[in-house]
């Protein structure tokens, strides 16, 4: 079974289970999705899944995006977001429904998302540098980067040193997170732990890849 | 707040009425011991009701032996309370005692409202 779907973040709360803890989840609203294409290694060189979110209406969509859902007898609605999903063996067929219940409580599930932006930042918050001393007659250096490599030799700075720039707005996976609840009428589905991304933001939710079996 | 969120989240444990800061209280909380549960009786003032929906909290304050005060925050909708019985509402002029910290002894009393 292909186990997949888009959504969108909604928030976080708190519930109880069985023995009364208190566990941390994030709800969010996923699918209905439909199958909009199927990706063969014969054909598209890969295997994958292509899943369609978010009934929109026609207009909103251009002629081109319009033609690949309604495509040799295809008749699906409109929709406004298509994302991939690679799989070993596409085990559904083009024009299927995918909905929330392809997941149960307690199941592993990777959710991935793109994290908030915070534009332009410093070595301190982007990668946790100390910055320099509070006092002994320091000025201007309690948060400046230091050196980032050797002197003279190799005379330059190597590619990928970690220093200020450009943070979040950018894919990431939060892996191996339980699902603690299900709720098919609202197309609702919590997992335990945060999720990448703002309220609101797009999320794709898919079976964990590093499971303990 | 989003409608949706609301709809999964836990409603408030009806066994415990509205708090006020001040108010002596016992709390009858369901600790699992040994394998079984029981009642444990948690006596003392509120500190403060903190206010955030599901997560809303109540503090509470007690002095056990030896003078040692000890604090224990609540969920308003945590199912491990068995019941909140209020014995008496105090005459208070702030939202946080957090003031009854530094106070032993006399000072440290409230002043009875009866209402």
């Amino acid at each position: 079974m292909f186990k997949g779907l888009i959504g969108k973040k909604i928030g976080m709360t708190q519930i109880f289970d069985e023995q009364g803890a208190a566990i941390p989840v994030t709800v969010i609203e996923a699918g209905p999705c439909y199958v909009t294409q199927v990706r063969l290694p014969d054909r598209d060189g890969y295997s994958a899944v292509q899943l369609g979110y978010q009934e929109v209406k026609p207009k909103r969509l251009t002629a081109g995006e319009l033609g690949h859902l309604k495509r040799n007898g295809l008749n699906l609605p409109p929709l406004r977001f298509l994302r991939e999903f690679r799989v070993k063996t596409p085990e559904v067929n083009e024009g299927d429904k995918v909905t929330v219940e392809v997941f149960s409580v307690g199941e592993r599930v990777d959710v991935i998302g793109t994290s908030k932006g915070r534009g332009f930042q410093g070595g301190v918050k982007r990668y946790h540098f100390r910055g320099g001393p509070k006092t002994h007659g320091q000025s201007d250096r309690h948060r400046a980067p230091g050196s980032r490599s050797s002197g003279t030799t190799p005379g330059r700075v190597y590619k990928g040193s970690r220093g200020p720039g450009h943070m979040g707005n950018q894919r990431v996976t939060a892996q191996n997170l339980k699902v603690v609840l299900v709720d098919a009428e609202r197309n609702l589905i919590g997992v335990c732990g945060s999720v990448p991304g703002p309220r609101g933001g797009l999320v794709m939710i898919r079976e964990a890849r590093k499971q303990k079996r | 707040m989003n409608d949706l969120i609301k709809a999964i989240e836990p409603a408030p444990n009806p066994n415990i009425p509205p708090l006020r800061p001040g108010d002596q209280v016992s709390v009858h909380v369901k600790i699992v011991e040994g394998g079984r549960e029981r009642i444990q009786e948690f006596k003392g003032t509120v500190l403060a009701v903190h206010n955030n929906g599901a997560g809303s909290t109540f503090t509470v304050r007690r002095i056990a032996s030896n003078g040692i005060g000890v604090e224990r925050t609540f969920l308003f909708t945590s199912p491990r309370i068995e019941k909140v019985v209020v014995e008496r509402h105090s005459k208070v002029r702030r939202a946080r005692l957090y003031y009854l910290r530094s106070r032993t002894g006399k000072s440290a009393r409230l002043k009875q409202k009866f209402d």
